[in-house]
């Protein structure tokens, strides 16, 4: 209905403004986002697809894009299974400070990522950190290396699983739940073969976002990491340093790279994802 | 007893959904928990059904205390008002799903669910999605998982109260006649005084969070133990300072000792019966209904004048405090 009412609508503007509106959202578009980065592929491509490797084939490059793959796995399992985990709390259970938790979830989005990097380190760097000189003589060394990687690349990527989640969660109810709870199915029961399922396309478009975010991570990074070439330089670094030595060829690769990595998987899910809702 | 509830208070908040209430819902029987909306009737069933914990007092299902068992525990089956169909399923997934988590052999749960489809008539819909079925398919899907498990207690949340009236009427039907045939106690909350009067063994009215009246459909309706259940069952209307049904008066084009005269300011025909709005000498509106014998027979139309008295012995309220 609400489809119909707006296609009505759309219908009665003139030709032109249509017309015009439509040249200025795709140029817009196109200017800004799909030349610039069609611009990098080319770039990237331009010595050959030989050349294009074996730059990547360098083993500080090649150790950075392991690091990256790394840092992403380990932050999108932490951040899916710590964002089922807070979208079922938000949604399902009633608590006091439940508002404030929702917003501080939000703090991700809306503090710059330098300002994170630089908070890590306030808590958990080894020489006056709050918690750093305690876990460093535990044996466990976060900032400039890679656990703080991770923390870093969590808390920028935080909110995308739950922002995904709890909507959907909310829509769809605990009807089915109470059902299957009262048909004998235990919580664990229940959350695998009923919440789960229902939520899966939003679970399935979450962890892809938070891995493009993870993928991309620059300034909190940056700032944790130490920046230290073949140990703690993620791909994302690795880029900037190349670029700023005048390797623009690698530079170019690596962003491709990264670049690819992060549409193949959104391309992905939006073909497989209008198939299961039109089934 | 089945179930037996004691003494069970629930509050939410300031506002309390039940006030010390205790019932006992007899082995076997189709009971209807009737009220208005917000009078605690649901709160009630998702109590015994474990979807609602009581502040305080006990239930106890077929001999078992279960006040404090999980809802998965208890042995119920529960049906909801909106389906709360399993949605990535099909129809004989729905329907087996309580068997599987049971650990049932794949022969049992495959007989099993096919008797049961058969029972609610949804043998071809077998492996449609529910999105796929009607309101009424989907409720009785709904039905016959619930009763899969083989549930001592069958609890429905106003089962038939998202359907249209017509569906609503046949899956009422069917709802009795499958009860005749399965014979699991079972409790429905209805907020329709007919569908309570038609379907159930016994009805017990609640309002206000406490429970007004207990006893068979006959009785309830012919002897209300208060003025909110006598007008809760059906339409009423005062007659010189007593309630009674609008078609419990009688209407004579002659004066009779006790009779109220008056003049008939309006008529309405639906269907089979008519109803009239009398004005009485006193400046009341009295409802009257008669069927449409009595108004041809009397040439009864508006502006005729008409003597009414309450016929013998049918239930009627004198009014208090009204």
């Amino acid at each position: 209905m609400a489809e119909a009412t707006s296609t009505t609508a759309y219908a009665r503007d003139p030709k032109p403004v249509r017309w015009g509106l439509r040249i200025l959202v795709v140029g817009y578009v196109f200017l800004l986002v799909a030349w610039p980065t069609y611009l990098v592929f080319e770039n990237a491509l331009k010595p050959g697809v030989g050349k294009m490797l074996s730059g990547l084939g360098d083993p500080e490059v090649s150790h950075a894009l392991a690091l990256t793959v790394t840092i992403t796995i380990w932050a999108v399992v932490i951040n899916l299974a710590f964002g089922l985990t807070v979208s079922l709390l938000l949604v399902r259970y009633d608590f006091p400070g439940k508002r404030v938790l929702s917003a501080l979830l939000d703090v991700p989005l809306s503090v710059s990522p330098v300002v994170v990097g630089l908070a890590l380190v306030l808590v958990y760097n080894g020489q006056d950190g709050w918690f750093g000189p305690w876990l460093e003589k535990a044996g466990y060394q976060v900032i400039f290396s890679t656990p703080g990687i991770v923390m870093a690349t969590v808390f920028v990527a935080l909110p995308l699983v739950i922002r995904e989640i709890v909507p959907v969660l909310e829509e769809i109810g605990d009807d089915q739940e109470q059902a299957a709870r009262s048909l004998g199915a235990n919580g664990y029961q229940t959350f695998w073969r009923i919440t789960l399922p229902g939520i899966k396309w939003a679970v399935v478009y979450g962890v892809v976002l938070a891995l493009a975010r993870s993928l991309g991570e620059f300034g909190a990074v940056k700032i944790v990491s130490g920046n230290i070439v073949g140990q703690s330089q993620t791909a994302t670094l690795s880029v900037e340093e190349t670029y700023q030595n005048f390797q623009q060829q690698t530079a170019y690769a690596e962003s491709a790279l990264l670049a690819l990595a992060a549409m193949v998987c959104l391309v992905i899910v939006a073909v497989i994802r209008p198939k299961e809702h039109k089934k | 007893m089945s179930i037996n509830v004691s003494g069970v208070t629930k509050r939410f908040g300031d506002f309390v959904a039940l006030d010390d209430v205790s019932v006992d819902l007899p082995t076997g029987q189709l009971t209807a928990l009737l009220g208005p909306s917000g009078g605690g009737k649901s709160t009630l069933l998702r109590i015994i059904a474990g979807l609602e914990s009581a502040d305080s007092g006990t239930v106890t299902i077929e001999g078992t205390e279960a006040t404090h068992l999980p809802p998965q525990k208890r042995n119920v089956g529960f049906v909801f008002q909106h389906y709360a169909a399993f949605k990535h399923m099909s129809v004989a997934k729905n329907v087996a799903f309580g068997l599987e988590i049971r650990h049932r052999s794949k022969e049992e749960v495959k007989k099993r669910v096919g008797d049961l489809l058969d029972l609610v008539h949804l043998s071809q819909f077998a492996d449609r999605l529910p999105s796929q079925l009607s309101g009424g398919q989907r409720q009785r899907m709904a039905l016959a998982r619930a009763l899969a498990v083989e549930p001592s207690v069958l609890l429905l949340d106003e089962p038939f109260g998202a359907l249209d009236a017509k569906v609503r009427k046949e899956l009422r039907d069917w709802l009795r006649r499958l009860h005749d045939e399965v014979h699991v106690t079972s409790v429905f909350v209805t907020h329709d005084q007919e569908e309570a009067l038609e379907v159930a063994d016994e009805i017990v009215v609640i309002n206000d969070g406490r429970i007004e009246q207990i006893g068979a459909p006959d009785d309830l309706y012919d002897s209300p133990a208060s003025d909110f259940v006598m007008t809760f069952l059906g339409p009423t209307t005062r007659l010189g300072g007593v309630l009674v049904r609008p078609h419990d008066i009688d209407v004579l084009t002659h004066t009779v000792p006790g009779a109220v005269a008056g003049r008939i300011e309006r008529q309405l025909r639906v269907g089979f019966e008519v109803r009239l709005t009398v004005a009485t000498e006193d400046a009341q509106q009295v409802e009257v209904t008669v069927t449409r014998a009595t108004q041809r027979q009397l040439d009864l139309h508006e502006g005729v004048e008409v003597w009414l008295t309450p016929t013998t012995g049918v239930p009627r309220a004198e009014i208090a405090a009204v």
